[in-house]
């Protein structure tokens, strides 16, 4: 009995200690001055390889989620005869809360992974200390354009995300199921309103790329410089990520709710 | 021994450097210099914190006791700023090469410029020529890292160590794994640049005749302390007992064959007990 | 991987996001360029404004001129005060119209509709309708239809 609370007490002694190794590589990354000459090529790269890379699985994902929502969306208001409001069920569900949180599960398991085993690649093939023994910090080289392109890339994905998830609603309510286009749209553009719907998903999804990118950078870099530490921190990288993802949807859809 | 030795004075200075990893004591209050403009090793068992030392020198880990001196700044007091500026004048060979996958030979040789310098492009590239023409590998300059062969890309990191032209260039173990044909090469280059471009040179290594043919002098390390130092000739004329064992690669000596462990027929007895018993 | 190519999808990237975005503001959730000047603000006091919530359109003959900012009690009078905002370019509506709150279908949300009077002055800037029609509650009148067959079926009883 008592070696389980020791337990316990131990892994939340760890855990705060992660967290706070974590934070402070968060701040050593980000608070420096920006060399914006230097930086953007670098910054674009990674929008390349973070952003561009995920638009595939991205926009595969949308159009099967629309549909799938329109689908069971239409079973169900049929039974109220009130089938003209799928518009506004498929909007909503999507705009607040599939498209954000969707969109950051799968970009913890595209891009966040790809971005732990890159990262812990380069420490243990002894890239990283090679950059620091030219008198390059790959906090700077490394890290930080991939944490911005990180937190840049997740909100873009996240508009076509639900752009095309509509999209693909309107493809199964109207060209199949036959309802009306003016009603589709009409019963949706009155339920949706954009600051409270379309910009605090958006915010979630600010926050989402936040939590993500932290989290992958963060497991490369405090990668164990092995096969297996690769193959570990990458797991952790998207076990952590995902699980940070909707306990955060949760805490922000209650302080969206809450009036905000 | 030290005072005898000519040369342009002292590149880097240990004093007294005692180092400890999970209360390991790795170096056990060691000193010792590099003079300017010689090639100086560092030899050693494996598993003594050879690496370990040059990633001292560099700044990337803190002594628990002693210092280190570049021309007399103190490497562990500098501040992380500082030590970016002072290893602008080092380069480093790692073991494994450590180019930058996702870079061409060119772009990797063009690194440290690119990043410290603000030299036009068209400049770049001549100074990028002339460096991998050094290595002969100017052909080789669109190719990626892992079209390499391991010969091939060291002495591509070579050519990326030396791209600044720093004072102080640092092997780390630049023969292990390279085939004869290779390892003659190396040996040769490094030889070549010191004494053409004025560089000081660290080898770390336990490859005893390849460095024993172009070192100045030798230190040999071995269980944290220094337990050998000399020219290759005074080394191999060396009676001290670690020195013999390493230099003429025996089995068996002052460093033992066995890791320790209890004696071999209690151990079996202990077993057989155990069998009985069950 | 030319660096032209990577320049430029994420160009094309960035453009997709901002199609998007575009799709989402006007075509999902409506939003007007209108500011704050570009409309003007009108009052109503209700008796009873049923389910009506902030942000129900504002309708005249069905077509939506402005929507419901807020809804506050007024404490005096014990009634809603629902604020609206309406196009500047409707400010054509009469001073004696009145508003009703009615619900869109059987289980349709609450919106106003404003019924034009006959006036030749029209509303201004934090004018007041005054004329008013509560929302009709469905509880309401299916509880008076059951009170009154009821009723009904106790005057044949005594017939």
């Amino acid at each position: 009995m008592m070696t389980a609370i020791q337990k316990l007490g131990r892994s939340s002694i760890q855990l705060c200690g992660n967290v706070g190794y974590a934070g402070l590589f968060l701040i050593k990354t980000l608070v420096r001055k920006p060399r914006p000459i230097k930086g953007a090529p670098l910054l674009i790269q990674e929008l390349y390889s973070i952003g561009v890379f995920s638009l595939p699985i991205i926009l595969v994902a949308s159009i099967f989620i629309g549909m799938v929502v329109g689908l069971q969306g239409y079973n169900i208001l049929s039974k109220f005869s009130a089938t003209e409001q799928l518009g506004q069920l498929v909007a909503l569900s999507v705009v607040r809360e599939l498209g954000p949180v969707v969109a950051a599960l799968l970009f913890a398991g595209r891009a966040g992974s790809a971005l732990t085993a890159e990262i812990g690649l380069m420490k243990t093939t002894e890239q990283l200390a090679s950059m620091e023994m030219m008198g390059v910090d790959p906090l700077w080289r490394v890290i930080a354009p991939r944490f911005w392109a990180g937190v840049i890339s997740l909100p873009l994905l996240t508009m076509i995300f639900c752009a095309v998830a509509v999209i693909g609603g309107h493809v199964i309510g109207v060209e199949w199921l036959g309802i009306d286009t003016g009603a589709f749209w009409s019963n949706m553009q009155a339920s949706v309103d954009f600051h409270l719907d379309v910009l605090n998903g958006i915010i979630k999804s600010v926050v989402f790329g936040f939590i993500v990118t932290w989290i992958a950078v963060y497991q490369g870099y405090a990668t164990e410089p092995t096969a297996a530490g690769i193959s570990r921190a990458t797991t952790r990288t998207v076990v952590y990520s995902s699980l940070a993802v909707l306990g955060m949807d949760f805490v922000l859809t209650a302080i969206m709710m809450g009036g905000w | 021994m030290i005072q005898q030795r000519e040369g342009l004075g002292d590149l880097i200075r240990i004093d007294h450097l005692t180092f400890q990893r999970n209360q390991q004591c790795i170096f056990d209050d060691i000193s010792l210099t590099i003079p300017k403009g010689q090639i100086t090793a560092i030899m050693g068992p494996s598993g003594t914190g050879k690496t370990t030392l040059l990633q001292l020198i560099g700044g990337r880990l803190k002594p628990n006791a002693g210092h280190l001196y570049y021309e007399n700044q103190c490497i562990d007091g500098m501040s992380n700023k500082q030590l970016l500026r002072l290893r602008e004048k080092m380069g480093m060979l790692f073991q494994n090469s450590a180019l930058f996958t996702n870079l061409t030979v060119y772009d990797n040789v063009a690194f440290p410029m690119r990043e410290h310098t603000q030299l036009p492009e068209s400049f770049i590239k001549d100074l990028v020529l002339m460096k991998l023409e050094a290595v002969g590998l100017r052909g080789a300059r669109n190719l990626m890292p892992s079209q390499l062969s391991g010969g091939m890309s060291r002495r591509v990191a070579l050519a990326r160590a030396m791209a600044l032209d720093p004072e102080l260039i640092m092997y780390d173990e630049p023969f292990t794994g390279q085939d004869p044909i290779s390892m003659g090469v190396l040996v040769k280059l490094i030889k070549h640049l010191n004494d053409a471009l004025g560089m000081t040179s660290i080898i770390v290594s336990h490859d005893v005749p390849e460095t024993a043919s172009i070192a100045d002098y030798i230190y040999i390390l071995a269980q944290g302390k220094i337990v050998g130092q000399g020219t290759p000739q005074q080394l191999a004329d060396c009676q001290d007992p670690h020195v013999l064992q390493f230099m003429h690669g025996l089995p068996d000596g002052v460093v033992p064959f066995h890791y320790p462990a209890p004696d071999y027929r209690q151990d079996l007895l202990a077993s057989c007990k155990e069998r009985e018993a069950s | 991987m030319s660096q032209k190519w990577v320049e430029t999808s994420v160009g094309l990237f960035i453009l997709a996001a901002i199609l998007g975005m575009l799709l989402l503001a006007f075509k999902v959730s409506d939003l007007s360029l209108y500011g704050e000047h570009d409309t003007y603000t009108v009052f109503a006091k209700f008796d009873n404004i049923g389910d009506l919530k902030p942000r129900a359109p504002v309708t005249i003959a069905g077509v939506k001129i402005g929507q419901v900012v807020s809804i506050n009690l007024d404490k005096a009078l014990y009634k809603a005060t629902v604020t609206m905002r309406i196009k500047a370019r409707d400010n054509n509506i009469p001073t004696d119209s009145s508003a009703n709150i009615v619900t869109a279908g059987l289980l349709g949300s609450n919106y106003i509709a404003i019924t034009p009077g006959f006036e030749t002055a029209f509303m201004q800037d934090k004018g007041v309708i005054s004329e008013t029609n509560s929302a009709i509650l469905l509880e309401d009148m299916i509880g008076q239809l059951i009170f009154n067959s009821k009723k009904g079926d106790k005057d044949d009883e005594k017939v």
